[in-house]
């Protein structure tokens, strides 16, 4: 029973017109000004070196990708399961909440040089471990506010029942935070993309997006840098739409 | 056999900031025959609600007794031996209507396949066979609340509180509603404790209509109504002489007009029913 605003036609076509005609104005600034490619490149530049590098950015797509999957899977995993424990121990959700904040607050990816000398510049565990922390902050807020979200009248039912603390967890409190859960985790995708690649640009191997971008703009090759930050662009999309499709199907049933 | 409920000089004292305290109910008592239909009626604030609660073990009274069946309230809600429904349906929304209703049985351990049956019968009886597999925001707010009554109903309780459960619903399925918990309380023969603001609604449903008043909440008077004898309430008697009787009966109560003569209601016609089934007619 949700209403649908404007009609899908103008819904998709009007951000996709305004797409079109920001690349239109850009291809005529660059070739209108003589904008030199070092400086900025044109639209059909970056597309010419996507098509001929394409390889390289499949390649780098890739690793950023896996790395930020593995943050993603196990910052969410550590999130849920303090979420629950701080749900269950409310004492441990209060010594844990200055911590939870000092690391909410703290740019994660300042870490990273840190983590570098840690497990060593050849491995990808420290831009796995940057994405980890920065997906458990949003997990673990959203999915113990979930949590902590039982309605009254679920709270008297349940006592109505005589339900066990146990049954009453397994049948309302669990099930009701598995929408907050997944808002969470969809907030957390984006930042699991931007931390591993973030992550790269302080060193590691030479092998993903991060690096790539980095490496193509210190040869004042633009065109190239541009291309691999298309890639990054698709790949943060990717991450966000899946998760946004996740949490469309958890809360298909709650009420709006 | 016992009451279904026993009151005996409940009080109900909540402690607010500073000291202070709000007596939300003052020496109550009240007792309800098994099968009969009592509401509870009175402004915001008199306690109606929080009776319910005591009696449904919900809150527990700062002074005096509460019995259903003869046990204690407590012992009464671990026994299940009450069947509530609230305004807010409170449906859970992961679930299906089916699953919702199968609820209680599922957490006290009732078999699957007896679940669904009992589930079926319920759906039947409250005429949403055809909802079986939607999920509650699939429902209106009608059906939702009868959903939320099947599922007061799984444990064919002797017993079902009701607190509001038509107070977030319009008019007309209001008026609808009414006619099937008539019903349905004719079918299951339970004992039916109804708090409400609506004097209409409380005058159709009841056999005795407990007026209350608030600030501390009290037992103003206790109207005798049963119109048209048990089950045989219809649509018919809205419009009927003896429901405006009635209504006027429990507004004058409402209002404090001290004595039934005042009325000018002749007391037969109000209450068409022996005076041994008239319980407590009185209380202070």
């Amino acid at each position: 029973m949700r209403a649908t605003a404007a009609g899908p036609l103008r819904m998709i076509l009007a951000p996709v017109i305004l797409g079109l005609a920001a690349l239109a104005i850009w291809q005529l600034a660059v070739v209108g000004f003589a904008i030199k490619p070092y400086v900025l490149p044109s639209p059909t530049a970056i597309v010419e070196q996507l098509g001929r590098a394409f390889p390289a950015v499949w390649s780098g797509t890739r690793v950023t990708g896996f790395n930020a999957l593995v943050g993603l899977l196990l910052g969410a995993a550590l999130g849920i399961l303090f979420a629950i424990v701080s749900a269950l121990v409310r004492v441990l959700d209060e010594i844990s909440l200055p911590i939870v904040t000092a690391i909410a607050v703290v740019p994660i990816v300042a870490l990273a040089p840190v983590l570098y000398t840690m497990f060593g510049a050849g491995a990808e565990t420290t831009r796995q471990l940057i994405a980890a922390i920065a997906v458990f902050i949003p997990v673990y807020v959203n999915t113990l506010r979930g949590l902590r979200q039982v309605r009254p009248v679920h709270r008297d039912l349940m006592r109505a029942y005589a339900a066990t603390s146990w049954q009453a967890t397994r049948t309302v409190t669990l099930p009701g935070a598995v929408p907050f859960l997944f808002t969470g985790l969809r907030i957390a995708s984006s930042l699991a993309v931007i931390s591993a690649l973030i992550a790269e640009y302080f060193g590691g191997p030479v092998d993903g997006l991060g690096r790539a971008i980095t490496s193509a703009a210190s040869f004042s090759n633009n065109a190239l840098a541009y291309a691999f930050v298309f890639g990054a662009i698709v790949l943060g999309l990717a991450f966000y739409l899946l998760t946004l499709a996740l949490e469309k199907f958890a809360t298909r049933h709650s009420p709006d | 056999m016992s009451d279904a409920v026993t009151v005996s000089g409940a009080s109900k004292v909540f402690p607010l900031a500073r000291g202070q305290q709000v007596v939300a109910l003052e020496a109550i008592d009240l007792a309800v025959a098994p099968g009969e239909f009592v509401s509870l009626i009175g402004p915001s604030g008199c306690g109606k609600s929080t009776l319910l609660r005591l009696i449904a073990d919900l809150e527990t009274p700062t002074a005096g007794t509460i019995e259903v069946f003869g046990k204690t309230a407590r012992q009464a809600r671990i026994d299940q031996d009450y069947g509530i429904a609230f305004q807010q349906a409170g449906l859970l929304p992961w679930r299906t209507v089916t699953a919702n209703i199968e609820l209680p049985l599922q957490l006290h351990g009732v078999g699957k396949g007896m679940r669904a049956a009992r589930a079926a019968e319920l759906l039947e009886l409250v005429g949403l066979s055809d909802f079986a597999d939607r999920y509650p925001d699939q429902l209106s707010g009608g059906m939702q609340q009868r959903v939320a009554i099947a599922r007061s109903l799984a444990e064919s309780p002797e017993l079902l509180l009701m607190d509001e459960p038509f107070g977030a619903l319009d008019e007309m399925t209001r008026e609808r509603m009414q006619d099937e918990l008539v019903r349905l309380c004719a079918e299951t023969g339970a004992a039916v404790v109804f708090v409400t603001h609506s004097i209409p609604e409380a005058v159709f449903l009841s056999d005795r209509v407990v007026v209350m008043s608030p600030r501390p909440g009290r037992i103003l008077e206790i109207v005798p109504v049963r119109l048209g004898g048990s089950g045989k309430r219809e649509d018919g008697l809205r419009e009927a002489t003896e429901f405006f009787a009635a209504v006027t009966a429990v507004r004058e109560a409402l209002h404090g007009v001290p004595s039934a003569d005042v009325r000018g209601v002749p007391s037969a016609d109000v209450r068409g029913v022996p005076s041994a089934d008239v319980r407590g007619v009185e209380t202070r």
